[in-house]
């Protein structure tokens, strides 16, 4: 829940579409529910796609929270 | 289980608030109640009403767009001083609730229900959220299916902010009301609050069903299976549950509010004549004595059974016990229900039924693989006889209760010969473990069956030596012969006890019983209506068993006639050749013989 919750936080501050995809089944990171209907628990293998003006930034910054296992390091502030 | 309400189907020039809407469903539990109506979604949560008038969305969106701004302070509130005392990853439950109220999905799905099928907001919020919590609990992973539960809090908190008033749940009434709904659950019905449920109404169900036993076990009046309705009446609404015609009439006009007002004085009336007699035995007029027990579900009713005048309990349902707990009653847990019934009994005799669960009493602790015809499945003796570890348990109580008093045992739904056999080998085998345990057991306990089974009747004479006494349960009989699922909206209406059929059946199950001088009762709904009644004791029937509550206006019926009259009106009875002419013979005689007790229409 935690995880998908920052997550949720951080996609929204971009102008970029952004997705997750867990075997073919595709979450926008904007929507907590959609995020949480895929189901991904610890483990899983997604793939982060981005598109828009910031789609690089988006996918750095994401990838370094998911590196960093959503904790410790506020990565918000890094946005 | 998950059904569609039939909301959208319904054209919306129907909704029509203010007018009265009769509907017909299955009586099962009589009597008559007039209140507020609640109306529950499938969840058990209370929906305030369905849809509302074209030209009202842009309202109902703004009302929803406070509520959700409403619901987000108040997590914000809850996430602030739970991070201040509890620390931040607690406080982050909160923070993860305020993003499913503001999740762009939710809101547009929410958005397009109340403009574009104009959906109350409640409604479209319940509609949704219901939604998400059932795939999220559907899914494998616990920690998805523990996030509908999340769903579920932020869903209450929108309809609390909307309703302006915590969301009343069925175990907790906020008030006296009439309960609405598409159907109960046995874990909801068996909490429910017997101070404030004044009646109860649902889409489905039948006759047989968890709901009609509660609420007769409750003495609530009931109407089943009325069908979908449930878009044409909101909470707050006027209601009449007529649990005697099986009618429902939402927003009553006054006349119909003036008849049903004067027909509960004429029954408050009938009271008082009823009491005058209740310490007197059940004689018809020229002496002949019949018993009148009771049929009981929960062990608190025995009392009611007494202050009834009941002869004993001809029929002690055992079912309660498995219904609504998650575990499997222990022997103790059987024993107390059944002794504190023999002690409140005091010496009269108390028939207990052994378990009768299956198909649409099934509970929740014994997982079966789904059937596609549970009524002709494994159910009832049958369940039991493939369970003897959890039997055993049942008998064992019921014998050791049976040293309290007069204890009868009663095997339901015998079919053949073989399984009335096995269920006696169990029965001698758990009194001589008894036995060699040192426990003092009563050895001379009666055994009987129920014939309920057209195959029961047709080879009684092979069962009869083999038993004490017979009791015919004649809903399932019914059912069974007739081949009409009762709980079947469509066909339910082919489901008529008075069948010729079906008094053909009970004749000759009397025929054999009495040649073999074995007690024959009639345990089934059959004994409820006293026109019907009367026709069994014509047919010689000397033991009925019926609701407590039913107990003393059948006395006023035998009181009031002879044995002569019995006899004549099941002579003709028997004669007639559909259900409809037994039927209207039965209640034109009952109105000829006992006018006191029939309200004209």
């Amino acid at each position: 829940m935690r995880p998908a919750d920052k997550l949720v936080r951080v996609a929204a501050g971009f102008q970029c579409q952004i997705e997750l995809e867990r075997a073919g089944q595709i979450a926008d990171c904007r929507s907590i529910l959609s995020l949480l209907t895929l189901g991904a628990t610890q483990g899983s293998e997604l793939v982060l796609r981005a598109q828009g003006p910031d789609a690089d930034e988006a996918i750095r910054v994401i990838r370094l929270m998911f590196d960093q296992q959503f904790d410790d390091l506020n990565v918000e502030q890094s946005t | 289980m998950i059904r569609t309400f039939g909301c959208d189907r319904q054209p919306i020039n129907q909704i029509d608030h203010f007018s009265m809407l009769e509907l017909q469903g299955i009586a099962v539990s009589p009597g008559v109640a007039i209140g507020r109506a609640l109306v529950f979604d499938r969840e058990g949560y209370r929906i305030t009403r369905c849809l509302v008038a074209v030209g009202e969305d842009e309202r109902e969106w703004e009302r929803l767009v406070d509520a959700v701004k409403q619901a987000y302070d108040k997590l914000e509130t809850s996430r602030q001083s739970t991070t201040a005392q509890l620390g931040e990853r607690l406080g982050n439950i909160f923070s993860a609730q305020q993003q499913i109220l503001h999740d762009p999905h939710l809101q547009s799905e929410l958005e397009s229900l109340i403009r574009s099928k104009t959906y109350s907001a409640e409604y479209a919020v319940s509609e949704v959220f219901t939604k998400y919590a059932s795939a999220f609990r559907k899914a494998t992973s616990t920690f998805l299916s523990e996030r509908a539960a999340d769903i579920r809090d932020v869903e209450r908190l929108l309809l609390e902010g909307l309703t302006g008033q915590p969301t009343a749940t069925l175990k907790q009434l906020p008030h006296e009301a009439i309960v609405v709904s598409h159907e109960l659950t046995p874990g909801e019905t068996a909490a429910f609050d017997r101070e404030k449920v004044l009646g109860i109404c649902t889409e489905a169900g039948g006759p047989g069903g968890h709901t009609a036993i509660v609420a007769r076990g409750m003495e609530i009046p009931a109407v089943v299976g009325v069908g979908n309705f449930l878009h044409n009446i909101r909470s707050g609404d006027e209601v009449i549950v007529d649990g005697h015609l099986g009618r429902i009439i939402v927003s009553p006009d006054e006349a119909t509010r003036d008849h049903y007002m004067q027909r509960r004085r004429f029954r408050q009336s009938i009271a008082t004549q009823l009491e005058e007699i209740r310490d007197l035995p059940a004689c018809t007029s020229d002496g002949v004595r019949i018993e009148l027990m009771a049929n009981v579900e929960f062990p608190n009713e025995a009392l009611s059974c007494i202050a009834r005048g009941a002869d004993g309990v001809g029929l002690y349902r055992t079912e309660f016990l498995y219904l609504g707990h998650d575990q499997e009653p222990t022997e103790e847990e059987h024993y107390q229900a059944y002794a504190q019934v023999v002690r409140d009994m005091q010496n009269r005799p108390v028939v207990i039924r052994t378990l009768d669960l299956g198909a649409d009493k099934m509970g929740m602790t014994m997982p079966t693989e789904p059937e596609n015809n549970p009524f002709l499945g494994l159910r009832s003796i049958r369940l039991s006889l493939r369970n003897p570890a959890l039997f055993r348990i049942q008998v064992r109580a019921i014998l050791r209760a049976a040293c309290l008093g007069d204890v009868r045992i009663m095997f339901p739904m015998i079919t053949t010969l073989d399984e009335l056999r096995s269920a006696r080998f169990l029965l001698r085998s758990v009194s001589e473990d008894l036995a060699s345990e040192g426990k003092h057991i009563q050895c001379a306990v009666q055994v009987g069956m129920m014939v309920e089974v057209p195959a029961a009747v047709l080879m009684l004479d092979r069962f009869i030596d083999e038993i004490d006494f017979v009791s015919i349960g004649t809903n399932d009989l019914t059912q069974y012969t007739l081949a009409v699922d009762r709980s079947n909206d469509s066909v339910a209406d082919l489901y008529q006890a008075c069948d010729p059929a079906v008094l053909r059946l009970i004749q000759r199950t009397l025929q054999i019983a009495s040649e073999k001088k074995k007690s024959t009762s009639v345990c089934g709904e059959m004994s409820n209506n006293p026109a019907y009644a009367l026709m069994l004791v014509g047919m010689g029937i000397r033991t009925l068993s019926l609701a407590p509550a039913a107990i003393p206006i059948l006395k006023k019926a035998i009181r009031s006639v002879t044995i002569g009259q019995c006899e004549a009106m099941a002579w003709r009875a028997l004669r007639l050749s559909t259900a409809r002419e037994v039927d209207a013979f039965l209640m034109n005689q009952l109105a000829g013989l006992v006018p006191e007790i029939v309200l004209q229409a």
